[in-house]
């Protein structure tokens, strides 16, 4: 049952598999063959996608870190911040309560739009013509 | 007792096992009972997500502890968004693409390691009781608190309601449970907390911290449940104090919570230690948790697991912009749970409190508890899935075909023991354990999905060191705490938050011991890694 979406939504059925064969057809060979036999070229290619998605994870987590862990410390560094009050409301209650949680998305929207660009980046490399 | 809440709890019983039901005629073979077949849209899977994600300890307890002890709190609802960011950043594509359903899965796609993979199990196996006995003792508690009814059969209501919605309909049609007991939920904190703002403006903006300290803003009487001394003097269990509306309220000494000015300031109560070690399980024990990894399953591919990751935290974010207001206000109109301890039950009693006994106040009293009822319905079910799910491969044996019958009695069997359990223990703290639960999920599938996803070097044998050393040590510390005497002190800090400790340890336990072992790396780890990482347009 290839039922997809809400209940209600009418039965479409995708053809994953089919698609998938065309794309295949459609790469490089000579890249192909290096990633799928693992050759020196295709672990070197891998290595350089993952080493790519895990300096961005670690970049972002590093601006999560430094934007959100900071704060203990900056209250207990700087107490008078604690009684500081913006639009009415107390500092800390404002970024914690309010702020903190679009702050998260904006970081994660960021690392979805980066995260994909690499894995075109990568695919484009390996569907590149014949170098 | 409010004459809407009765009728209010069937209403979201029968619609559960009415979309239970609904959800039946679709699933059909065991594909669908375990993953939905893999054909479930990202909005619907996200607000699945985000459904079994906010438990009673997010409806009821982060409500609870803010009006309770404040400011320093507000990490609880931070860092269960967080951690969504964490999953997204670290896990979430490259889970997918792995093909592991349950985290024992991964372990044998991963290291190819059948010593691992039962580890693992156990651990599920231990994480998700220690995760849905809590639900079922929030739904006796919040049974008790509501009707006047026992605790034991609000909670056997709830386990039964869910094992059997489970049992029948599997993955496929708690997905559809779940993404509505999302809004739901939403809905239950979000149209109350419009009217309690208006009524607050109403009543002239009164101040949540009067520099005299909080008072009654209406004639109240309280029952003191233990000997205490309030405000000084020494007063026995059961007996009733009344106050007159702004009277200021007491300290009770037998009840931790922030009484004064100090609740509105950061550093407070807690160290920072304490604070920083909410953090790190927090944000890292999010992806641990059996529940969630499941549904990362139900992505057809790796980009779609993130992008339905990046919409569990926007309706994630959105929810726990609602409980601070609750607690804020609590503070204002029913500062008599500061008294009695039973803070946990702020969110039921605040519409009633402010806004009067009269029709509106009764109709919004029901609908909250109408969302603490979906919200124990839709972890547990997430839960109790996920953990048949386990039974189902690990301990029946049934592999992928293995029959929808089989899947059933894994459920009953994955029910049988935390229902039984919370009956028995009805005094623990809903919202300490759960964080418990997510100290453990942080010191132990934490680094062993975090290395096996991005490092070559990891092997079983230092897996298996770091699992059992860090989660083994943070198992330890809840089972003192939950079980053992009370402790003072440094011990105390160590123990009862231990992820600050138990987190870097099984992280550095794991990296030391695979470099021990590197002889053991799998001979396929090129080919893991490429399947992990590799976009679906590349499949090879």
């Amino acid at each position: 049952m290839a039922e997809s979406g809400g209940p209600g939504a009418a039965a479409a059925r995708t053809r994953v598999v089919l698609g998938e064969a065309a794309d295949r057809r459609r790469l490089t060979d000579r890249a192909r063959a290096d990633l799928a036999e693992q050759t020196p070229v295709g672990e070197a290619l891998v290595k350089g996608l993952v080493r790519a998605q895990l300096a961005l994870a670690l970049r972002l987590a590093l601006v999560v870190v430094t934007g959100l862990g900071a704060l203990p410390l900056l209250f207990a560094a700087a107490p008078g911040l604690g009684t500081v009050k913006v639009v009415g409301v107390d500092l800390p209650w404002l970024l914690l309560g309010v702020l903190s949680f679009p702050f998260l998305v904006g970081v994660g929207w960021a690392y979805v739009r980066w995260a994909e660009r690499n894995e075109q980046d990568f695919v484009a490399v390996i569907r590149r013509p014949e170098q | 007792m409010n004459p809407y809440v009765v009728p209010a709890l069937l209403l979201v019983v029968l619609v559960t096992v009415d979309i239970g039901v609904y959800g039946l005629r679709f699933a059909r073979t065991t594909s669908d009972f375990l993953v939905a077949s893999r054909s479930v849209s990202p909005a619907w899977n996200a607000a699945a997500i985000g459904g079994e994600y906010l438990s009673a300890a997010s409806f009821l307890g982060v409500a609870g502890l803010i009006l309770r002890y404040g400011v320093d709190v507000l990490w609880y609802p931070v860092g269960f968004a967080a951690g969504y960011l964490a999953l997204l950043l670290f896990v979430a594509a490259p889970l997918r693409r792995s093909g592991a359903f349950t985290l024992p899965d991964f372990c044998e796609v991963r290291l190819r390691s059948p010593l691992l993979r039962r580890l693992a199990t156990v651990f599920v196996v231990f994480i998700g009781c220690l995760y849905l006995v809590p639900q079922l003792q929030g739904a006796g508690l919040t049974f008790t608190t509501v009707t006047g009814g026992s605790y034991a059969w609000g909670a056997l209501l709830v386990g039964l309601v869910v094992t059997a919605n489970v049992a029948l309909g599997g993955m496929r049609a708690i997905t559809f449970v779940q993404a509505f007991q999302y809004w739901l939920k939403l809905t239950a904190l979000a149209v109350p907390a419009i009217f309690l703002i208006l009524q607050w403006q109403s009543d002239g903006r009164p101040a949540v911290t009067p520099p005299a300290g909080a008072t009654f803003p209406v004639a109240t009487s309280v029952v003191v449940q233990q000997d205490a001394t309030v405000g000084g003097r020494p007063v026995s269990a059961g007996a009733e104090l009344r106050f007159a509306a702004g009277d200021p309220v007491p300290a009770v000494s037998t009840v931790d919570a922030a009484f004064g000015p100090a609740w509105l300031l950061p550093g407070g109560e807690r160290s920072l230690f304490a604070t920083y070690s909410l953090i790190l399980a927090t944000f890292l024990g999010t992806m641990g948790l059996p529940h969630v990894l499941v549904r990362f399953y139900t992505n057809p591919d790796g980009a779609s697991a993130r992008r339905t990751t990046l919409v569990v935290l926007c309706l994630v974010g959105l929810f726990y912009l609602l409980p601070t207001l609750y607690g804020v206000l609590g503070r204002i109109y029913t500062p008599q749970l500061l008294m009695t301890g039973r803070t946990d039950a702020v969110v039921l009693l605040l519409p009633e409190a402010a806004l009067g006994g009269g029709h509106l106040g009764r109709l919004l009293g029901a609908l909250v508890t109408a969302g603490a009822l979906a919200a124990f319905l839709s972890t547990s079910s997430g839960l109790l899935t996920s953990v048949a799910g386990v039974v189902f491969t690990d301990v029946l044996h049934a592999d992928r075909g293995g029959s929808v019958r089989d899947f059933r009695l894994a459920t009953v069997l994955a029910a049988a023991l935390p229902i039984g359990l919370s009956l028995y223990v009805s005094d623990m703290d809903v919202s300490r354990v759960v964080g418990l639960a997510f100290a453990v999920a942080a010191s132990s599938f934490c680094p062993l999905l975090v290395l096996g996803i991005w490092w070559r070097g990891l092997t079983d044998l230092g897996a298996a060191a770091g699992v059992v050393i860090g989660g083994g040590a943070a198992i330890v510390s809840v089972l003192i705490t939950v079980l053992g005497p009370p402790l003072h002190g440094w011990p105390a800090e160590f123990i009862g938050q231990p992820a600050a400790w138990t987190v870097p340890l099984a992280f550095l336990v794991m990296v030391a011991g695979s470099l021990m072992t590197s002889g053991r790396v799998p001979q396929d780890v090129g080919a893991t890694m490429l399947r992990l990482h590799a976009p679906e347009a590349l499949r090879i």
